[in-house]
């Protein structure tokens, strides 16, 4: 009886660390007054001064130009690719993947100065094009992981019997191995748009002037000193990927359900 | 399916964005300019070894052992009390655990200093009962909270996925034997779960040394981790070949934890979070 009561009293405590500072932080993005500890009334001021903000406007279209880009283009990229890498032979598919893994496994500090000093040293002008070259190529890594099992469970006699039957290589992949792979092809995508959104570190460093995105502006208001319109952004955000990540979660497991199955 | 072909283009591509900047990586480490041409050398790392940034680096790895204790104290409890849940509420309760991860984590840092600021929350609240206003932020204190906030999943969920699939009549018998509460968890729960309290250790640790955003943010000081020693010297103070020698420290020490991380995973997935991520 006194355990139960102690684990409640546990729960509780520790789920108030995890939720206070966002609770907090999402009430107050209503307040009426500046204050971020005293609540004055509520309002939707935040939320306009942050839609009227250009500087955070033109964050958010360069995140989600940004996102939509290199999430669509490592897709192709990575789904092409993993195609590829798993018809390799047993080494040459380890040393792949081992260098595929490289951008998950380092730290991101260390993959955003790498990419910066390679697109000096090559004189590329930092801006949007090096930012979005920097996401595909954290993003690819994401994908190919995401497809890969699912070509492993693909039946390896499909393919030939769809060239059997007449089928052009091409045809063949673009009609019968695609849409079996697809699953994992979506979850791949929704996986680079997400991680993409929510980049920081990688993209502080290989951005230029001129090009930010919304954790750039978010970072650079916050070295400013806090205002509840970043309050009002985060809140903005937070739903939003809770949205995705809920759509991208419901398919993960319905797929492994869907694999139960068989 | 013989399709080899078509992973040669990202073989290329992998060349060009992977191999080739962490060449360059290694090159400026190693190097360091003399006049206009440049020459190999190790002075990148002697300056390592200098009193002011050992500091640094030990800071770092003292800031992050604090956040990964922490995190173990509070988190091997939780990850007990998870896995002793029925199913249903099981789920809920480690969805509530990992949600707060899908906020951007400047976000989540942030929220640690509206509340620590002066005239913060938590201030505020202290000033009710005549205390304070205390200095939380921008000290190693408001750092180590911020790390602990950001990482304590990475410890429950593993902890979590062994204790959750330990053999329980092992548990039983050990009870049966005449074993107290505590001596069947000092002599059989946690022997048992070291594995997972070992990944959570290292996913922990990960991230905390590697860290730039938590101290830049809550901590004070421009100097304050490695992180932001790495992000000093390539922004600002433009000397890539230090700042360089200083990401093969970071390497190595993610490289070792990994190298942990494999030891004692090898042989457990993390099932029940496997389709949370």
């Amino acid at each position: 009886m006194v355990k139960r009561l102690f684990e409640k009293l546990y729960l509780l405590l520790i789920f108030a660390f995890l939720y206070a500072p966002i609770v907090v932080l999402m009430a107050f993005s209503f307040n009426e007054s500046k204050s971020r500890s005293v609540w004055t009334g509520f309002s939707l001021k935040w939320y306009e001064k942050v839609f009227q903000n250009s500087e955070i406007m033109s964050a958010l279209y360069y995140t989600l130009l940004l996102a939509i880009f290199s999430a669509v283009i490592a897709t192709i990229i990575g789904t092409i690719s993993a195609i590829g890498i798993h018809s390799l032979g047993k080494w040459g598919k380890k040393l792949t993947l081992d260098i595929n893994y490289l951008p998950v496994l380092n730290p991101d500090i260390v993959t955003g100065v790498s990419l910066m000093i390679l697109f000096i040293f090559v004189k590329m002008r930092l801006g949007f094009l090096t930012l979005l070259l920097s996401h595909i190529v954290f993003n690819i890594p994401y994908v190919i992981i995401s497809v890969l099992p699912k070509l492993r469970q693909l039946d390896k006699n499909i393919y030939e019997a769809a060239l059997d039957l007449g089928a052009t290589p091409g045809y063949a992949i673009r009609r019968v191995i695609l849409p079996q792979i697809m699953p994992g092809v979506i979850t791949g995508l929704l996986l680079a748009f997400t991680l993409s959104l929510d980049d920081f570190v990688i993209s502080f460093f290989t951005t230029g002037s001129g090009v930010t995105n919304l954790s750039i502006a978010i970072y650079s208001m916050t070295r400013r000193g806090v205002s509840p319109e970043i309050n009002a952004i985060s809140t903005l955000m937070f739903v939003v990927v809770l949205v995705l990540l809920v759509v991208v979660n419901g398919r993960m497991s319905d797929e492994k359900t869907a694999s139960d199955n068989h | 399916m013989k399709k080899k072909w078509l992973s040669y283009p990202y073989m290329i591509w992998m060349a060009i964005f992977i191999v080739i900047p962490m060449a360059l990586v290694l090159f400026y480490a190693f190097t360091v300019k003399d006049g206009e041409s440049v020459r190999f050398s190790l002075a990148n790392f002697q300056k390592f070894c200098q009193p002011v940034y050992l500091k640094v680096a030990l800071r770092s790895i003292m800031l992050a052992f604090y956040c990964t204790i922490g995190c173990f104290l509070l988190g091997y409890p939780l990850a007990m009390i998870l896995a002793s849940k029925e199913y249903v509420k099981k789920r809920m309760l480690l969805l509530l655990l990992i949600l707060p991860m899908w906020m951007n984590i400047l976000l989540r840092t942030y929220a640690w200093m509206t509340l620590l600021e002066k005239n913060g929350l938590i201030n505020n609240f202290l000033g009710n009962f005549g205390l304070g206003p205390y200095q939380f932020l921008y000290t190693d204190v408001a750092v180590v909270i911020g790390m602990i906030y950001n990482f304590l999943p990475f410890m429950v969920l593993p902890i979590y996925s062994v204790l959750v699939k330990m053999d329980h009549s092992l548990i039983e018998a050990a009870e049966d034997l005449g074993a107290g509460r505590l001596t069947v968890f000092r002599k059989v729960t946690f022997p048992l779960s070291i594995p997972g309290v070992m990944s959570g250790v290292v996913m922990v640790f990960m991230p905390a040394v590697s860290t730039f955003i938590i101290s830049r943010l809550l901590g004070g000081g421009q100097f304050s981790l490695i992180g932001n020693l790495i992000e000093q010297q390539f922004l600002w103070v433009g000397d890539w070949h230090f700042g360089s020698a200083l990401s093969i420290v970071m390497m190595i020490l993610i490289l070792i934890s990994t190298a942990i991380l494999n030891h004692y995973d090898r042989d457990h997935d993390n099932e029940g979070v496997g389709g949370l991520w």
